[in-house]
């Protein structure tokens, strides 16, 4: 081997070793975090980091593959999840600290069209049925899709729709479909098409709270981390009145 | 009109092709030269496996021409490449039929069995899997295969190059066979003089893409301004007639206009048709009717013409009789010595002859 | 042993009819390609080559996402589609079709290609001596020869199609009977923490490509090259 690479291995090697000893001394939060609160996430990091000094990483994705990881043992120190099932079947396995889950935000559905003025402000839309495609995320896998799911069905309007429904696996892709203009409507989190606590794109119904169950989303301090200060201090500062506005100018609501 | 017309242009990297030639399309005619001069491509120009500019006639049909580009499976041809080039997906009777079935019914005028008795090809047929063939049976059956097209020409590329010695002795005889047999013209690419003095009637001469010389084969080989008289194995044709054996000291006598040759016994018949090849280099001058010699065949000659063959030797060449040509190849101080000219009269003393079949 | 369910049974059926939807429409299209790539000497078939070979680096995704907006109603094909009375494709088995086809384009064309290279011109030209025309020598020649990358290309293409899932994911909407295929099905029971039905469905995939391969390896390992 050259010494020139041996070098560049040295260094690499000083890198790894020097990022996992900053995770145990500086204070550094591994943070799963569902993939609807992306953009207020990345604030939050971001005044957490400035505030304190420890670091934040984060994941974004699925709540159920999150889930699924931490059972194998992912080595994450707290989870932001798209619902308040998720944390709270982690505690019942042991594998969050009980009683530590908490809504950290509350999520808001909207029907959205990448059209303006095709969705009017009482979604009579869905009724008279002058659109292509209708899309809402997989009900059994986002909370989101299930909140679609009661607004039709409180809306009686579950069975008329049904030949024109598609499936995202996520809210993220429920948005692509109509984003794309391939679906004409789509019911996604109000959180997707807000940019400084407004709307700007397409027509929008912001569908009332009393059609469907709320959308808690709950976070947890993950039982491995059990003794890590970093982690009991991000989520305190998760719950500080300071991040609460962040959350609210992203369209969501607070309990 | 019976002829082959040909005149091809061709720019290839490297290599131009531009030959043109005409020969009488009966008999063999050799296209031949050394590697590189053109000779196979210049068989796949008159195939059209070449798109080349030119034109072609064959037997006073039009193959091509500035307007006209007859593809390949559109002209009457029979083609033997080098390699037999089977198709390893048929059995040999499939291999055989494959060309016979795509020729219309009216335009089968060679019988089948004819082909498969000429060629030997029935114990072939029974091995069923052309892997299980030699190399000269599998030529064997490539041959039989493009002549149950029954072409209006046959075009073989080097058929024999890519055999070894038994093979190429063991398909000579057919070839042969099949030139006496079948009234087929047949353009026979090669770079193997032996083969060519053998086979053919006719010789095309390529050199660097170009026809150099064409004409019959016996007098295009004893023309002294060509490269084939600079050849180790130059030498003069001789078609001859087995006239009569002796059995006392195993000879036979042939006969040719002007002369006679006594070589080792043969098996021919008296009255067949042979043809004798006399190199060059076996040929020695004697001013006077030698003798005491060893040499039993001894001919009368006029010399025709003499020419510089590199700084310490001369190519003569003499006429035995009326028509018969000899080469002779001796040193530049034995012509001094000799004082030759040409129109002299001199003896030819034969030290060796090449029986071609 | 745990039975399947009626909408997984549906995803395997529905998996199936797209594989050999995709691999019969593959052959048509990746045959004259591959025949081409393997015979042409334009300057522009290194080109084409790369563009065949594209969906091997692509991640599916985002070849799948392409694919969305170029037949969504802002896209050339969308617009195509529309003209042509065809409505749109995405959200359909017939898009699904298009997407599994450009997927696994490579899959199919490349050992076509590699077998009419390894026929060389040779036995094409001894086929046109012997009075074969060009569709003739093509089907009396050069398909029989070249039949061990055919075999290849069936079964890569069905047991890719068969695999795929980014493509399927973006573009299908995960219509139970129209698009929602296998992959995509174990992906939503690994999602939805029913991990019994998954094992069953993702078993089964594990299995029957293991066979595929294994098929693949003892049939023609000698003849053809993956």
């Amino acid at each position: 081997m050259s010494s020139r690479k041996l070098n560049l291995l040295v260094w690499v090697g000083a890198l790894l070793c020097g990022s996992v000893a900053g995770s145990v001394s500086a204070g550094e939060v591994n943070a799963a975090v569902a993939a609807n609160f992306t953009a207020p996430m990345q604030q939050i990091a971001a005044l957490f980091q400035k505030e304190s000094g420890n670091t934040v990483k984060l994941s974004f994705g699925s709540s159920g593959k999150f889930y699924s990881q931490i059972k194998e043992g992912a080595p994450f120190d707290v989870i932001l999840a798209a619902d308040e099932a998720i944390p709270q079947r982690l505690e019942q396995e042991g594998l969050a600290i009980a009683h530590s889950s908490f809504v950290y935000a509350q999520g808001k559905l909207v029907l959205w069209s990448a059209q303006p003025g095709l969705v009017d402000a009482k979604g009579a839309v869905l009724g008279k049925g002058n659109f292509n495609k209708l899309a809402y995320a997989d009900p059994k896998l986002a909370p989101y899709g299930l909140a679609a799911q009661e607004t039709l069905q409180s809306m009686k309007l579950w069975d008329k729709v049904q030949s024109k429904m598609v499936t995202g696996e996520s809210i993220g892709q429920t948005y692509q479909f109509a984003a794309t203009g391939n679906a004409d409507l789509a019911f996604i989190a109000l959180s997707q098409i807000t940019k400084d606590g407004k709307v700007t794109e397409g027509s929008w119904w912001l569908v009332p709270s009393n059609l469907y169950s709320p959308i808690r989303q709950s976070a947890v301090q993950l039982s491995g981390a059990k003794d890590k200060a970093a982690a009991q201090a991000f989520l305190t500062f998760l719950k500080s009145a300071k991040v609460a506005a962040v959350i609210r100018s992203f369209g969501y609501e607070l309990p | 009109m019976n002829e082959i017309r040909a005149q091809f242009s061709l720019q290839r990297d490297g290599f131009r092709l531009d030959a043109s030639f005409s020969a009488p399309a009966v008999g063999v005619t050799a296209l031949f030269g050394s590697s590189g001069s053109g000779k196979t491509t210049l068989l796949r120009c008159i195939a059209g496996l070449e798109r080349a500019q030119g034109s072609l006639q064959v037997k006073g049909e039009l193959w091509q021409d500035k307007t006209t580009f007859l593809p390949t499976h559109k002209r009457p041809l029979g083609y033997v490449f080098q390699e037999a080039s089977l198709f390893t997906h048929l059995s040999v009777r499939a291999n055989l039929e494959y060309g016979l079935k795509r020729t219309p019914i009216t335009e089968r005028k060679v019988p089948p069995e004819q082909v498969i008795e000429w060629l030997g090809l029935s114990r072939l047929i029974e091995r069923g899997d052309p892997a299980k063939l030699s190399g000269g049976e599998r030529q064997r059956v490539a041959i039989g295969r493009a002549l149950l097209t029954s072409p209006r020409i046959l075009l073989m590329d080097e058929p024999l190059s890519a055999l070894d010695t038994n093979s190429k002795q063991e398909i000579l005889p057919y070839l042969e066979r099949l030139h006496r047999e079948l009234n087929i013209p047949v353009l026979y690419v090669s770079h193997a003089m032996d083969e060519v003095a053998r086979l053919a009637d006719h010789l095309v001469l390529l050199e660097k893409g170009c026809v150099i010389a064409s004409g019959k084969l016996h007098e295009t080989l004893a023309r002294l301004d060509l490269p084939t008289a600079h050849y180790d194995d130059a030498g003069a044709v001789i078609e001859a007639t087995v006239a009569q054996h002796d059995e006392k000291y195993h000879l036979t006598r042939l006969d040719f206009p002007g002369g006679s040759l006594w070589v080792g016994k043969m098996d021919h018949a008296p009255g067949s048709k042979v043809r004798a090849r006399v190199l060059a280099r076996d040929v020695s001058i004697a001013t006077q009717q030698p003798h005491g010699s060893s040499i039993s065949n001894i001919l009368a000659a006029r010399i025709l013409e003499i020419r510089d063959e590199g700084p310490d030797k001369v190519s003569v060449k003499m006429m035995i009789g009326d028509s018969q040509v000899l080469l002779s190849r001796i040193t530049r101080r034995s012509r001094d010595l000799l004082a030759l000219s040409v129109g002299m009269d001199v003896f030819a003393q034969v030290k060796s002859v090449a029986l071609m079949a | 042993m745990p039975q399947l369910a009626p909408d997984d049974l549906q995803a395997v059926w529905l998996t199936l009819k797209l594989a050999s939807v995709t691999t019969i429409l593959l052959l048509a299209v990746a045959t004259p390609l591959a025949w081409w790539l393997a015979m042409s000497r334009q300057w522009y078939k290194g080109i084409v080559s790369a563009l065949v070979a594209l969906p091997l680096v692509i991640p599916p995704t985002v070849l799948g996402f392409y694919l969305l907006l170029l037949m969504g109603p802002h896209g050339v094909v969308g617009d195509l589609t529309t003209a042509l009375n065809l409505g749109r494709l995405p959200f359909t088995f017939a898009g699904l079709v298009i997407g599994s086809v450009l997927f696994s384009m490579p899959f199919a064309v490349q050992p076509i290609q590699n077998a009419f290279e390894a026929i060389g011109r040779r036995p094409l030209e001894v086929a046109a001596t012997l009075r074969a025309g060009a569709w003739d020598r093509f089907f009396s020649v050069a398909l029989p020869l070249a039949r061990p990358g055919f075999l290849t290309a069936m079964i890569l293409a069905f047991a890719h199609t068969v695999g795929e899932f980014g493509v399927v994911l973006m573009l299908g909407g995960n219509i139970p009977g129209e698009t929602r295929v296998l992959s995509v099905a174990i992906y939503n029971h690994v999602e939805a923490m029913e991990y019994a039905s998954a094992h069953l469905l993702a078993g089964g995939m594990v299995l029957f490509s293991f066979l595929v391969l294994l098929s693949l390896y003892l049939a023609g390992g000698k003849l053809v090259k993956v």
